[in-house]
């Protein structure tokens, strides 16, 4: 939540533009997208480019050739920390601050930025070269600090490295040529393998396989009918692996039958639980499984077309996507008479989004593909039924369109094989945090956390994230036999480790803080409770906690869980409720150190009458100083 | 300075109390107000009362408070009531004063739950505060030395006013600017009464 | 099509596609609500009408009811739900009841009494909001707002544009007014637009304090009489 992206003041609003018309963009960019509304933030995203803002000259244009008003172009804008309403300088630069970063460094990395552009965080330099800002993760948790610079990225930053890119960048180079020195096309795999390491440590029964021939499994597909396709992933147990373990056979079905003349497929890409980083490493590595998953469920349908979600902050893939599409084109596994299947017509176009967790939120998702802010829509009706511009939408994960692929390739039967009971076949990982292993690993679903502790080599392992801060903080010691299923401990892909040194308290006050900042604000628990959440974990961490503090965390996380509109406020509670109820140790050390007679532990009687006395000399200074010059 | 500092009222001896009176009192609830960051006018309900509060004298007994002028709770007190917010140090050494003294203490009023009018300064901050109402206060006089009151016997105020019960624990809340007097009968009566306090929703207002 | 559910036990019937809120209004039981106006889809922002719809915590507004559903209302667990959310509203904004306009006549003070809100159990933030005094006719008054969206989703101009938009997100969100557009808004427009604000932040400029205390909406009959008389704006 940057400043000056979502601050303006009340009188601009009236202010007429101020460039000339000639000079805009916009009305070019509204004939190439058809003066369509749903291609908003493409046409944000292109003003952006262009300006390195988002001029009000411009979306008062976009608005008028949308039939709408400016407001309503800024209630978009605005709601995407990356789009930017104010001048921002020639070059962002968003440091990811996440609990990863802040292990490995994040504090001297930002001074050297600091130094180095001489901006201060939240602001531009005075060149108006440079505008730094904190970004929540961004995907590359087991190579933190990591920083984007405009579309592209720089990980495992150290202060020299800082000193470096900025200095070349500073000296005329452009961040390109500093990120990719040789050049490398950005369509390539190559060039995303020069920016960021795709560290896949375990290899599986299900991906990183040598290469699936996906037109093959396409064309075996769709000779088919396509209810016996819905049904051969039915039978293969698959669930959703964004997190929520929805029956992806009964979507799919639910999707098909509902009354519509059109349905799409949607790919959320929106990878944004801090600690995640999986779905990034698949479709740098095998991009075609998760297009192909996309095709097959477009076949079982009835869809034409599909849209690739992909998050802003992976921005850098998108020519690389757009190029396998492109493959896959050529080859007539999109686009007309898909597999020789006569009218089988699909294609799918890449979403860019703009900064926002919540967008992962599959109606949150589908508002932002409309053009809209990220508000999850009330449910029901859920979008199987009604999605995509009113119509029934497939939104699934990027690892469940590829597992679709995969099963269709071997077979329901091998895949329902693996796995437990209630949670067929495999599950990717990110790793991160204190082990010598991270990156992604593959591991069956029942694997026990002692397990997956081994694989990833953390001997000293004493707290582990499971589904990062929607999920929650496990004791290694107290639970670490349970067992990674949607029926003992889910798992929605990330995987962070903590040893003994860590301040868990502290993870959880800074997990708060980033659901803080990605609340849509739209529904009253989640935008309101969790600042108070907040401030409850961080008297808790200082040891100011009264006894009806701790009394309230239950109370109030109830609140969150039964009464948030969505799974973001449902679920945002956890990292504090988890953290104290598998470490009560620390609840009784923070209780222990407050609860005096008289004032409350939480009231700091000196902090509350310090500022008084220096306020007033400094007023009376400040005066007497302008009066006698 | 503190060589000729003269003691306070609560400090000088006291009259002692009859026997008689001692013995009225006896088996009477004992009864503290105070206003702290706020216009009394609380306590004015409390006045309000008219008739109704002679039947509850002969239950209760007022202690420190401003219709006696006592200044500070001698021994236990069974209830007290608080009126107004806390905004500067003397309330806060106040509010503590009660807490320790009383066994069940109420917040009167907006003020005291939420910091009412007074914490219309919170948002503004205290230097912006402070500026307006000493340095371009329209009563300021021209010319003069731009003076903001700095002085050991003049409590600052805090860096924001607060509700009582961010500062001590408080037990019941009664709302209200000012809660009407029928407002303040209720909890009275059912303290002297020793029934709980329960307001009915007819009673409960925010103005 | 009539349907049977019980409402804290007690057995109703209610048309197919009735919500949760309309079951208990047919069994007499209230269900507070600040964003929800009988004339318009549910927009599920303020969460404050928490019911239990077959053992799950829903918004009563605009969840629906099915045949034999259990729906639960006056248990402890939800009327403590219910209350934490005003209070949440109250300690989030600056709502200053004893200067208000809207006071006596404001969904948000009625129904806060109702929930049994004595002061917030959150702490109070004192935001600092600025007020958009720009248009000639409206008074934005952001200290109040709850976010609500009422206005954001239902104020459109003769063209349907909207009037009022939202910028920002979170804690941060605020409510917007496009000056331009809403000069083209016809009196009677803007007077509803006034009306349909459940607090004091659209206020018609000119009008103050028009109605004497005692005279005032909800001093005449509380928002609970007016709920249960189905009467729910």
């Amino acid at each position: 939540m940057d400043g000056p992206s979502t601050t303006f003041s009340a009188s601009s609003t009236a202010s007429p533009p101020t460039s000339p018309p000639t000079s805009l963009v916009a009305p070019r960019l509204l004939a190439v997208h058809g003066h369509d509304r749903s291609r908003l933030l493409d046409m944000l995203w292109e003003l952006q480019r262009r300006h390195g803002h988002l001029p009000e000259a411009e979306l008062a244009a976009l608005a008028d050739g949308l039939g709408t008003t400016l407001g309503d172009v800024r209630q978009t804008a605005s709601f995407y920390h990356l789009f930017h309403l104010r001048p921002a300088g020639r070059h962002r630069l968003y440091l990811a601050d996440t609990v990863l970063a802040r292990m490995h460094g994040y504090d001297h990395v930002l001074a050297a930025l600091e130094r180095e552009t001489g901006a201060t965080l939240g602001g531009v330099d005075p060149t108006g070269t440079f505008g730094l800002f904190s970004t929540p993760c961004i995907g590359l948790s087991d190579q933190e600090p990591a920083l984007l610079v405009d579309d592209l990225v720089f990980a495992r930053l150290t202060p020299d490295r800082v000193a470096d890119v900025i200095g070349r960048i500073r000296a005329g180079a452009a961040p390109r040529e500093v990120a990719n020195p040789d050049g490398i096309p950005t369509h390539l795999r190559e060039y995303v393998d020069a920016l960021v390491e795709t560290n896949v440590r375990t290899h599986g029964p299900v991906f990183f396989r040598p290469r699936t021939d996906v037109a093959a499994v396409i064309r075996e597909a769709v000779a088919l009918p396509p209810e016996k396709l819905r049904e051969r992933v039915s039978l293969s147990g698959l669930r959703g692996r964004g997190g929520a373990g929805f029956d992806t056979g009964l979507k799919w079905r639910l999707c098909a039958t509902a009354p519509a003349e059109t349905r799409y497929v949607v790919c959320n890409a929106d990878e944004g639980e801090p600690g995640t980083f999986k779905d990034r490493v698949l479709l740098t590595r095998q991009p075609e499984l998760a297009i192909a998953g996309m095709v097959l469920a477009a076949y079982a349908v009835g869809a034409r077309h599909g849209i690739l979600y992909l998050r802003g902050e992976y921005a850098y893939l998108r020519h690389y996507l757009a190029h396998q599409l492109h493959l896959m084109r050529e080859q007539g596994l999109l686009g007309r008479d898909i597999g020789g299947r006569t009218g089988f017509d699909f294609d799918v176009r890449i979403q860019l989004g703009a900064g926002s967790y919540v967008c992962g939120e599959e109606s949150a998702l589908l508002e932002s593909c409309e053009g809209k802010r990220g508000n999850p829509r009330l449910k029901p009706p859920f979008p199987a039924q009604v999605g995509f511009l009113g119509h029934p939408t497939i939104v699934d994960n990027v690892e469940t369109f590829a597992v679709v692929t995969r099963v269709l390739e071997e077979g329901p039967e091998w895949f329902s094989r693996m796995g437990t009971e209630d949670s067929a076949g495999t599950r990717l990982l990110s790793v991160a945090g204190d082990c010598d292993l991270p990156g992604v690993h593959e591991v069956a679903w029942g694997t026990s956390l002692h397990d997956v502790l081994t694989l990833v080599d953390a001997p000293d392992a004493y707290a582990v994230q499971v589904s990062g801060p929607a999920g929650g903080c496990v004791s290694v010691a107290r639970n670490g036999h349970r067992r990674l299923s949607y029926e003992d401990l889910g798992c929605n892909g990330a995987f962070t480790v903590f040893d003994s040194s860590r301040d868990l308290l502290e993870v959880a006050r800074e997990h708060l803080r980033f659901f803080v900042g990605e609340s849509c604000g739209i529904c009253v628990p989640c935008r309101a409770g969790n600042p108070a959440l907040l401030d409850l974990a961080t008297r808790i961490g200082e040891g100011r906690a009264d006894a009806s503090d701790l009394a309230h965390v239950e109370s109030w996380a109830a609140l969150l869980r039964g009464t948030s509109r969505c799974g973001l406020g449902v679920s945002s509670s956890r990292p504090l409720t988890t953290t104290l109820s598998d470490f009560p140790e620390l609840a009784r050390a923070a209780a222990a150190r407050s609860g005096e007679q008289g004032l409350l532990a939480s009231f700091d009687e000196q902090a509350a009458v310090a500022a008084y006395g220096p306020a007033a000399e400094r007023l009376v200074a400040a005066r007497e100083e302008g009066a006698g010059s | 300075m503190s060589d000729d500092r003269r003691d306070l009222s609560h400090e000088l001896p006291r009259t002692p109390v009859s026997e008689a009176t001692v013995a009225a009192r006896r088996g009477k609830l004992t009864v503290a107000t105070i206003s702290l960051c706020g216009c009394w006018g609380c306590n004015l309900s409390t006045l309000d009362l008219d008739e109704r509060l002679l039947p509850l004298l002969d239950l209760v007994t007022i202690t420190r408070s401003s219709f006696t002028d006592l200044k500070r709770i001698a021994g236990r007190c069974d209830v007290g009531l608080v009126e107004g917010g806390v905004a500067n140090e003397e309330n806060i050494e106040t509010l503590r004063h009660f807490r320790e003294h009383c066994d069940v203490l109420v917040s009167v009023g907006a003020c005291a739950l939420w910091g009412g009018i007074p914490s219309l300064r919170n948002s503004i901050g205290l230097d912006e505060c402070l500026a307006t109402a000493y340095l371009d206060s329209p009563t300021a006089v021209p010319g003069d030395r731009p003076t903001i009151p700095l002085h050991p016997e003049i409590p600052r105020l805090t860096d924001r006013v607060r509700p009582c019960h961010e500062v001590v624990h408080m037990d019941y809340f009664l709302p209200g600017c000012p809660p009407s007097n029928d407002a303040v009968f209720a909890v009275l009566d059912a303290v002297a009464h020793g029934r709980p306090i329960d307001l009915p929703t007819s009673l409960t207002h925010y103005d | 099509m009539s349907i049977t559910v019980t409402v804290d036990g007690v057995p109703v019937t209610v048309e197919e596609g009735a919500t949760v809120a309309d079951a208990a209004t047919a069994a007499g039981a209230y269900v507070p609500t600040l964003c929800f106006h009988e004339d318009h889809p549910a927009l599920g922002t303020c969460r404050v009408c928490a019911a239990r719809l077959d053992g799950r915590v829903v918004a009563a507004c605009s969840a629906e009811v099915h045949d034999g559903a259990e729906v639960e209302v006056a248990a402890d667990d939800l009327a403590t739900m219910r209350r934490q959310v005003v209070g949440l509203l109250f300690a989030e904004g600056n709502h200053v009841c004893p200067s208000c306009e809207k006071s006596g006549r404001c969904d948000l003070q009625a129904v806060a009494a109702e929930t049994g809100m004595l002061t917030s159990e959150f702490p109070y933030r004192y935001p600092g909001r600025e007020t958009d005094p720009g248009d000639a006719r409206i008074w934005l008054a952001r200290d109040r707002c709850i976010l609500c969206q009422r206005c954001v989703d239902l104020v459109r101009d003769d063209e349907g544009r909207p009037v009022f938009t939202l910028t920002g997100r979170g804690p941060d969100t605020r409510v917007e007014l496009d000056h331009a557009t809403a000069a083209g808004l016809s009196d009677e427009q803007v007077a509803a637009a006034v009306d349909l604000c459940p607090v004091g932040a659209i206020l018609r400029k000119g009008v103050g304090y028009d109605e004497p205390i005692g005279a005032r909406r909800f001093d005449v009959a509380s928002v609970r009489e007016r709920a249960l008389r189905g009467e729910r704006r």
